[in-house]
Parts: C-alpha cells; structure tokens; sequence
C-alpha cells in the first residue's frame, strides 16, 4: 500500500529550470525555526539537506508501519559520487529511510510512505514504474551477506542475466570479472569461480555482495550495515572498496559505528526518533555539530 | 535524552560509559593544576627580582621539572583518551584545547625559570646593583601578564567565552608595554653605557613577560575552540567577538 506523493510537490521537483519558487520549495530550509521545540529541543533538520548535484532527492518523506509513524517528514538530497551516511540509534529510522530509497519497504505489510522520492528527477513512487526496474539501478547490499546458494560466478551473473543485459557467454565472462575486480574480490576467487558463493569467509562473501550488485551497473548503492558481521580486516577491506567505488556510484551507508561513517563518508546525516536532526559535511558533524541531540549521540551521551 | 537537559541547554550531560567522564576530568584537573603551578611559579620569580633574593630564584629554577613531569602526564593522558576513547565533537575539541594549553602552560614554565635565573644573574654579577628606574617596566608588565594568565586560566576553568575573548584582545595592551619598555631601556642604555648589562637582562625579563602574555592569549583562543569550535588563532583582533562566533 503505497500512497501517492502529491502531483503538486512533483511538479516542483520536476521543473527543469529553477524559478524562485523551487528555491523556496527544495533549497536550504531556514535555520531560524519558526517551528516550535519538542521536549528533546527538535523543530526541524539543521545544515544543508541538498546538494550542487542530486541523484536522488526525498522531499516530506513520512514512512508509517500501521499506526505507527517511523519516519517524520524527512527531506535529504543524496548527491552523484559520494558516500553519504545514515547514523542514529536504533529505531531512529535510518534504516527504513534508506530501504525507502529502492522501495524494499513495498514488501512489509502495513507499510505506508509519503512525500516525494526521485532518482534524476523521476519518482520512484510512479505506479507506472518497474520495481525490478528501479532496483536495478538502485542496489543493495545487506547487514549479513547474503550470498545465492549458488556458484560464485552464478552470484553475479545472475542479475545482468535476468536484466537482459549479456546475450553472451562471452559477455558474461567479462560482466562477471570486471565486478569481482571491482569488488576486490576477483584475485582471491579467479580459480574457484564454480564453487558455492555460501562457502566463502563472511567479509569475501560481503564483497561478493557488492560484486552481485554492482553486476547489474546501478547508479545507487544503498549499504545497511555492510560491516557489521565483519572482522576489522574485512571492514577495511570493504571501506576501502566503498571509497573507489565513489567514484562511479552513489552510495548511501547505515551504519551503527560512528567512527565507520567518519571513515568512509562525506556527509553524515543524523536521525533521531524518526526525525532527521542535522545533515552536514562528516568532518563538521563529527568536530562540531550544530544540534544538541547530534552531540550528545556522537560524543556517546544517550543513556 | 532527560527533559532536565532542555531547560539548561549549557549544562553537559554525562557520558553513558561514565569511566571517559572521569578520564576527562582527571585531565581537566591536572591542566588546571599545572596552570596553578606556572602561575606561582611567575609570581615567585618576580618577587624574587623585586626583593632582590637569588635563593627564592633558585627555588623556581628547581622547580621548574614538576612543570615538566606534568607536561609529560598530560600529554600521555590526552594520547590515551584519543586512543581508548575516540573522542568526537565537544569532546574531541576538549582534549585537543586542552593537550595545547599544556604546551602553552610549559612555555609559561620555561619563561619562570628565565626570569629566574636573569634575577640571579642581575644580584649575583660583579659590580653595581641595577636601579630601580630600570626594574619599573618589569613590575607593570609582570602584574599585566599575570592577570592576563589568572583571566586565561579562569575561561579554562569556567569555559567562558566572554573572558577568553577579553583575555584574546588584552594582549596588545601587553605587547604596547613591551614596546615601550624597549624604548626605555634603549635610552637607558644611551643615558649610561654602564647600564648595558643590566639592560640586557631586564630586556629578556621583559621579553619572557611579553611571552607570557601571548601565551595566555594562546590558551584563552583554545577555550573559544572549544566552546564554539571556531579556531580564532588567525583573526584579527577588531573582528574577534560574539557576533563572529556566532556565524555558520
């Protein structure tokens, strides 16, 4: 069940060129609040929510699980070629904010979404659009590695198989190699290619994760906690991947560590009881944040 | 998140791994302490060069490896939080404003101790004691220095962003005097070439006393980084108040 956003807030998201009004509607929101302050002193998102070149944007996003409301009116622009990190505690929506990116929430029962989500400016919520479509170009990569119980080669030829995007074996061959190189993973499986995905260590199966997601070229990677079920070693090795593959996606990583968003992320944004509290460069949230709650949560204050 | 902490928004709340909180005001205290230390070690100095008493002198000069040994604790601390802890936002600002100030507070030390052994050499050398004239400028750039480092350690204590940028701009009052004290004894020097060597050590004296100054300056912009996490080392000093730190 998913509500439609509103045709008029579409409408101003679409606008090619931008009129006055467009500022006013997607621009930096005011930092003079003329909203009043809930008991945690929250009224609305501080820092800049937008970016010089956004792939995706959310405007007013609402998620609700039944009655119960997990995200709060959340605006965010997501830009080309960087990192960008979800953080809070837990509950505080981040995940379902990202899941929201690529429509994984479609699949839980009860869930509603609101507001306006785009990617290069067309909305993923159109009835018209192809979910398998979208996912495509909006992957994923989960908190435990989920590899296919099939063989490593299968893994990533999967997805450009059932896109339509290899008509030859030959072309398979080159689409399954190039993202196991990409993926760091390619010297460590070449000779083993035929043997399950599943008998892999769990940081080689992570990246055969990201090899299987970015088989299909996607234009956003969304990461929920890639690291989570790794030795330092093998989140190293992952960070280190994320950070090269910045330069042709766009990703966007939830992450329970702080110091693993202040590793591998160039902007941070911050989201507390569903709400997002601040967005701002990752160096500028994590020496000097604006908001009190952003503070308290990163210097390890909540109780 | 208790309502307490909407209705004061200064007061810091605790962390949730209570040990950091006491690991943090273990070193507060010993930078504190330290800044204690070099404050009496200034005094002692330039009451030992105004009672004209070379053993008091002597004292300071000895004491001066407490500084040091506290120095060296500090830092050690600071390195540990960074390691054990990971310190970010307010927290990280702290234990780098306050692993500087130490630096700072050292330099105060070092200084102490040249006044120290100048005051030693000024009533131990052959020959006539200094006159009084030539001593006049060290008193007022001594009561000068000292209260800009009480102001400096004060703000540090305090977090008072007020007094750290009172302190910050009083520094030119001091190097105004430093200025002038040169002049003086540049004359002196030329009224009587017998005063040369005299002057030369009221020079460094003075010098030390200037020092002194920029270093209570340095600590008291550290507290402003702090508090702000604006670094204001390199404004000038006409566009260093609360509106500026309170732009983006």
């Amino acid at each position: 069940m998913i509500t439609q956003a509103s045709p008029q807030t579409e409408e101003s998201m679409d606008t090619g060129k931008p009129a006055p009004s467009r500022t006013a509607s997607i621009g930096t929101r005011s930092r003079v609040s003329n909203k009043a302050l809930d008991d945690r002193g929250f009224s609305e998102t501080v820092g800049d929510i937008t970016v010089d070149q956004p792939r995706m944007q959310t405007r007013d996003v609402n998620v609700y699980y039944g009655d119960k409301q997990a995200i709060k009116d959340v605006s965010l622009d997501i830009g080309r070629n960087e990192v960008v990190a979800m953080i809070g505690p837990s509950g505080c929506g981040k995940s379902t904010f990202i899941r929201c990116l690529n429509r994984m929430n479609d699949t839980i029962e009860g869930c509603r979404v609101t507001g306006t989500i785009t990617l290069d400016k067309q909305d993923i919520y159109d009835p018209t659009l192809d979910v398998v479509q979208l996912r495509a170009r909006v992957g994923m990569v989960f908190q435990k590695p989920n590899p296919f119980p099939k063989s490593i080669y299968d893994n990533v030829a999967y997805g450009p198989r059932i896109h339509g995007l290899v008509s030859s074996r030959m072309e398979t061959d080159e689409i399954v190699q190039r993202s196991l190189e990409r993926a760091g993973l390619w010297s460590e499986v070449k000779d083993r290619l035929t043997s399950s995905g599943t008998g892999l260590s769990g940081g080689q199966q992570q990246r055969l994760c990201i090899a299987r997601a970015i088989a299909v070229s996607p234009d956003v990677i969304l990461m929920d906690e890639p690291c989570s079920a790794l030795d330092p070693i093998a989140t190293a090795r992952i960070e280190e991947l994320i950070d090269e593959l910045r330069e042709n996606y766009t990703i966007a990583i939830v992450t329970h560590s702080m110091q693993q968003a202040a590793r591998v992320s160039q902007r941070t944004a911050y989201f507390h009881l569903g709400d997002l509290v601040e967005v701002g460069e990752t160096n500028q949230i994590f020496t000097n944040p604006r908001h009190r709650l952003t503070e308290d949560y990163i210097t390890g204050r909540f109780g | 998140m208790t309502p307490k902490s909407t209705q004061n928004p200064q007061q810091i709340e605790e962390h949730t791994v209570k040990r950091f909180d006491q690991e943090l005001d273990e070193l507060n205290s010993l930078v504190l302490r330290m800044g204690g230390l070099v404050q009496d070690q200034i005094t002692r100095a330039m009451d030992a060069l105004r009672e004209e008493d070379p053993e008091a002198a002597r004292q300071v000069i000895a004491r001066d490896h407490v500084v040091n040994f506290m120095d060296v604790e500090a830092n050690e601390r600071a390195v540990n939080l960074l390691a054990l802890r990971q310190p970010m936002g307010r927290d990280l600002r702290m234990i780098m404003s306050l692993g500087k100030a130490v630096t700072d507070l050292e330099r105060i030390g070092d200084e102490a101790e040249r006044i120290a052994r100048m005051t030693i050499h000024i009533y131990e050398a052959a020959g006539s004691q200094p006159s009084h004239k030539l001593l006049r400028d060290t008193h007022s750039m001594s009561s000068l220095a000292k209260k800009m480092l009480r102001d400096a350690l004060d703000c540090l204590a305090r977090l008072d962003v007020e007094l750290a940028l009172e302190v910050a701009k009083g520094d030119a009052e001091l190097d105004s005097e430093f200025q002038s004290a040169l002049r003086r004894l540049a004359t002196y020097i030329m009224e009587d070439s017998r005063n040369v060597g005299h002057a030369i050590d009221v020079t460094f004296i003075v010098r030390s006393l200037e020092r002194i100054g920029d270093h209570a300056k340095n600590i008291s912009e550290y507290v402003i980084f702090l508090v702000k996490g604006k670094d204001v080392r390199h404004v000038s000093p006409e566009s260093l108040d609360q509106d500026f730190l309170e732009q983006a």
